[in-house]
C-alpha cells in the first residue's frame, strides 16, 4: 500500500479493545469485499471516479493486500462527464493495473436503443447500458458506492441486494439480513448488487478520505468555474445543452459534493480548498448531499425508488 | 486535523414499539432534535404533509421511505438511520411495529448492542412489550432501554412511570437481560428525548440521547477465546510477496497475537501465528471486530470456511440444536433439506426435528407441530453434511449464529442461534454480562 495508515485503536480501558467508528466501518466494508470474492464468480466494481467509488476501490485494495484486487471495474459513461473525472478514472485504472469496462450511453442513443430526453438529462438513461453491460459481462455481483444515508429509499436497501433478470429491485421481496451473514445465492441471469458503504455517511467518507490521504479529482475542492443557475443549482456550462438562451453564464468559486452527469449535478458555492475545509463545511451544512446537488431526485417524491425498481443503483 | 471526530465510537441500536406507541415520532424527534435532519429533508416532509392536508409536518414521513409506506401510513421493513453527536456515531435499525414484528425485530436486534422498547404510559406493559423484551433477550442484545412514552398524557406522574418501570425491569431481568434502563419521555413534546424535561423534576436520570451517548459498548477482551473464520486465502504469487500466504477474515471475538498457539477447525491441527497484517501493515496483534490477514508458521491446508481459534474449542459437530426464528412465508418443515450458512461456510443440512414452537408471549413451549411459520420462534434439531465449528450463541453471537437457505432458489428462510432454548439461554448468563451492570 502506498497510503500509510495510522491505526491507533489499541486504547481500550483495562484489557478491553475498542475500535473507532471509522475503523469499525472499514472492518465491516472489508469483510463485505472478501465475502463477495469468496462467493461469486464474476464480481465487478462500478467505478465513476466519484468519491464514493474511489473510497470503495481504496477499501478493496486494502482488503486484498498484498495481492491484486480480484475484481474488474465498470463505468457507465453518460457522455456528459467532467473531463477532470475521466482523467482521474483512467490514471487510477493504470496505476493499479486494473481492467475497466466502459458502457457508453451515446452508443445506445446513436443506434436508437435510447432516446435523448427533452431536458437533456442523461442520468436516468444509465440504467439500460448498465444492465446491458452486466448481462454481456456475465457479472454476478456488482459493487456500488450507494449509502443508506443518501436518500430514504436507499435507507431500505440491503448490503446484498438481489436483482432479477431485468435488474429490478423489489423492496417487498428483499431478503432479511442478520448479523454479518450475507446470502449471495442467486439463479442464473440474476445478479446481486453489493453496497459495501451502506453504513457510511457523507461525513464518514470525507473523514476517511482525510485519514487515508486519498487523492480526489479537483472538482471536489473549491475552484473558479463557468456556471449558470437552473432549478436553484449551479450547473457547469458545456456541450451537453446548457445554458439555454435565458440562462447567463458567470464565473464563480464553487465545488462539487457529488459527481455525476453534468446536466443534473449541481455545484455549491464554496471556498473549501482542502479536505479539512470540506469536512468543516459539510459538518455545518444544512442541506443533504443529494438535496444540494441532484436535480434528478427532485423529479418526484419517489424518484429514486422508481429508478431503483427499474434497475438503477 | 479533525482528530476529535475520528476517535468517536459507534453504537448500533434498534427500536421496537407497536403501531400506536409513537415510535416513528420518537425516531423523528431523535433525528430532529439532534440536528440530524437537514433543511431540504424537512422541506420535503413539510411539502408531503401539506399535500396530505396535514398542518404540522409529520415526522414519521422522515422515516417511511417507500411509496407504499407513505400511501398506507405504515412501515414495511427494517430501515437504517444514521446520526451523530460529538460523542458518538449511531446506526439505528428502525424496525416496524405491525404484524410482521418478530421477523423484523429479530433482524434489527441481530446487530444491535442496545434495544429501545417503547411503551405507552397509559397502557403500561402489554403483551407486545413482553414480546419485544423476549426477542431482545433471545438475540442477546446487551442493553435494553424502556422508553415510557406519552408521559404528557398522564400528567407526567411519577407513580405511573415507577410502576411500569418496576414491572418491566422484573420481567426483563427474569429473561436474563443484564442492563435495563427506564426513561420517562414524551416523543411528541420532546421531553427527555434529547432535551431534559421541565415537567418531570422527579426524574434524575439521563435523557434518551445522553444514555445512548454514554452506554458502555463492550470491546473485545483478551479473556475471550479468539475466533477467526477464514474468508479468503491471499496468495499474490508474484514480486516481493511470492511466498506470501495469508488467511483473510474478520475476528469474531477475542484477541490474536503473533506467537499465539491456535487450532484450525474442522481439521483440529495446531500451529502458531507467524504474523498479523491489518490491511497493509504487520501489527502483531488484532482484536474483534477487526478485518485482518493472519499468517501461520506452518504451511497447512486451510481454505474459506475453516476456523482459526485460540483457547478452548469444542470439536466440530454435524449435530446442531438451535433456537430459530422463521423469516419466510414458506414454512420450515421437519424433513426439509436446506443450506446452512455459518460464518464463512455453507453446507447442506437436514431439518431432523421441529422440537417445539415457543409462544413468545407466555414463553411456553408448544409441541406437536411439524412446521414453523413466518415469525415463529422455535427449537430445531439439524444434521449437517459436514462438521461445523459452532459456539453456543449465548457465548458468541457471531460464531453461534447461522442462516437456513432454500437450495432451490436461494431464499433466506430462517435465522438460527446454536445452543439452548430461550428458557435455558436465560439461565446461562455469561460473566461478561454481569459486568455491564452499572
Amino acid at each position: 500500500m502506498t497510503t500509510a495508515t495510522t491505526q491507533a485503536p489499541l486504547t481500550g480501558s483495562g484489557n478491553a479493545f475498542t475500535l473507532s467508528h471509522l475503523d469499525a466501518l472499514e472492518a465491516e466494508s472489508v469483510h463485505i469485499f472478501r465475502e463477495v470474492a469468496g462467493e461469486f464468480e464474476r464480481p465487478v466494481i462500478l467505478f465513476s471516479g466519484g468519491k464514493d467509488s474511489i473510497v470503495m476501490l481504496h477499501l478493496a485494495l486494502k482488503a486484498f493486500w498484498p495481492a491484486q484486487v480480484p475484481f474488474e471495474l465498470l463505468h457507465v459513461d453518460t457522455g456528459h462527464n467532467f473531463p477532470e473525472v475521466i482523467e482521474y478514472r483512467d490514471r487510477t485504472v493504470e496505476k493499479h493495473n486494473l481492467r475497466l469496462h466502459v458502457a457508453h450511453v451515446q452508443d445506445f442513443i446513436d443506434d436508437g436503443r435510447l432516446r435523448e430526453r427533452p431536458d437533456g438529462t442523461r442520468n436516468p438513461l444509465q440504467t439500460v447500458p448498465l444492465l446491458d453491460a452486466i448481462e454481456k459481462g456475465k457479472f454476478d455481483a456488482v459493487f456500488g458506492g450507494g449509502r443508506r444515508d443518501e436518500e430514504k429509499a436507499r435507507a431500505k436497501e440491503r448490503v446484498f441486494s438481489l436483482r432479477d433478470e431485468f435488474g429490478a429491485w423489489d423492496p417487498r421481496r428483499q431478503r432479511p439480513e442478520l448479523w454479518s451473514l450475507y446470502n449471495g445465492k442467486h439463479a442464473v441471469g440474476e445478479h446481486v448488487r453489493v453496497f459495501p458503504l451502506s453504513n457510511w455517511t457523507e461525513l464518514d467518507v470525507w473523514q476517511y478520505i482525510e485519514r487515508e490521504n486519498i487523492e480526489l479529482p479537483q472538482i471536489y475542492y473549491a475552484h473558479e468555474r463557468d456556471v449558470f443557475a437552473r432549478d436553484g443549482m449551479w450547473l457547469t456550462a458545456g456541450e451537453w445543452g446548457g445554458p439555454k438562451e435565458t440562462e447567463t453564464v458567470q464565473r464563480r468559486l464553487i465545488r462539487y459534493r457529488t459527481v455525476g452527469d453534468m446536466s443534473c449535478t449541481g455545484a455549491v458555492d464554496s471556498d473549501a480548498a482542502t479536505i479539512g475545509d470540506v469536512i468543516t463545511e459539510i459538518a455545518a451544512s444544512r442541506l443533504t448531499e443529494r438535496g444540494a446537488t441532484r436535480a434528478d431526485d427532485k423529479m418526484s417524491e419517489a424518484a429514486m425508488e422508481d429508478r431503483k425498481r427499474e434497475g438503477y443503483f | 486535523m479533525s482528530t476529535t471526530i475520528e476517535t468517536t465510537s459507534l453504537l448500533r441500536f434498534a427500536t421496537a414499539g407497536s403501531v400506536d406507541d409513537g415510535k416513528s415520532t420518537l425516531v423523528g424527534r431523535l433525528l430532529h432534535d439532534s440536528k440530524s435532519v437537514l433543511s431540504d429533508q424537512l422541506e420535503a416532509v413539510e411539502h408531503a404533509s401539506r399535500k396530505r392536508g396535514q398542518d404540522v409536518p409529520d415526522l414519521a414521513l422522515l422515516t417511511d421511505g417507500l411509496r407504499a409506506e407513505r400511501e398506507q401510513g405504515i412501515t414495511i421493513d427494517v430501515a437504517y438511520r444514521y446520526f451523530a453527536t460529538p460523542k458518538r456515531r449511531f446506526i439505528l435499525a428502525d424496525t416496524p411495529g405491525h404484524v410482521q414484528y418478530t421477523r423484523n425485530m429479530v433482524t434489527g436486534a441481530s446487530t444491535a448492542e442496545l434495544a429501545v422498547v417503547l411503551v405507552d404510559a397509559r397502557n403500561g406493559v402489554v403483551e407486545q412489550t413482553r414480546r419485544h423484551a423476549a426477542v431482545a433477550a433471545l438475540l442477546r442484545v446487551p442493553h435494553v432501554v424502556l422508553a415510557v412514552n406519552k408521559m404528557d398524557l398522564t400528567d407526567y406522574a411519577e407513580p405511573v412511570f415507577a410502576a411500569i418501570a418496576a414491572e418491566f425491569t422484573a420481567y426483563a431481568a427474569s429473561l436474563g437481560i443484564g442492563d435495563i434502563t427506564a426513561i420517562p419521555i414524551s416523543a411528541l413534546a420532546g421531553d427527555n428525548v434529547v432535551e431534559p424535561s421541565a415537567h418531570m423534576d422527579w426524574y434524575g436520570g439521563p435523557t434518551l440521547l445522553e444514555h445512548l451517548e454514554t452506554v458502555q459498548v463492550a470491546g473485545a477482551s483478551g479473556d475471550e477465546p479468539a475466533r477467526f473464520p477464514v474468508q479468503y486465502v491471499i496468495r499474490p504469487q508474484s514480486g516481493e510477496f511470492r511466498d506470501y500466504r495469508g488467511y483473510a477474515g474478520q475476528l469474531a471475538s477475542g484477541v490474536l497475537r503473533t506467537g499465539d498457539t491456535v487450532t484450525v477447525l474442522p481439521s483440529g491441527r495446531t500451529t502458531t501465528v507467524a504474523g498479523i497484517d491489518v490491511l497493509g501493515s504487520d501489527t502483531g496483534i488484532a482484536f474483534a471486530p477487526q478485518s485482518v490477514t493472519v499468517r501461520l508458521s506452518e504451511d497447512i491446508d486451510i481454505s474459506r470456511g475453516d476456523l482459526i481459534a485460540s483457547g478452548p474449542v469444542a470439536p466440530a459437530t454435524k449435530d446442531i440444536e438451535a433456537t430459530v426464528c422463521h423469516l419466510h412465508e414458506r414454512p420450515l418443515r421437519a424433513g426439509d433439506k436446506v443450506l446452512l450458512k455459518h460464518t464463512t461456510r455453507t453446507v447442506r443440512a437436514l431439518v431432523k426435528e421441529i422440537s417445539y414452537r415457543i409462544d413468545i408471549d407466555s414463553l411456553e413451549q408448544r409441541t406437536g407441530s411439524q412446521e414453523l411459520n413466518v415469525n415463529d420462534i422455535g427449537h430445531v434439531v439439524l444434521r449437517t453434511a459436514e462438521p461445523l465449528a459452532l459456539d453456543d450463541y449465548t457465548a458468541n453471537r457471531r460464531t453461534g449464529s447461522f442462516l437456513l437457505i432454500d437450495p432451490a432458489d436461494g431464499t433466506t428462510l430462517t435465522a438460527g442461534m446454536a445452543g439452548g432454548t430461550l428458557g435455558t439461554a436465560v439461565a446461562a448468563i455469561p460473566d461478561a454480562f454481569e459486568e455491564d451492570w452499572v
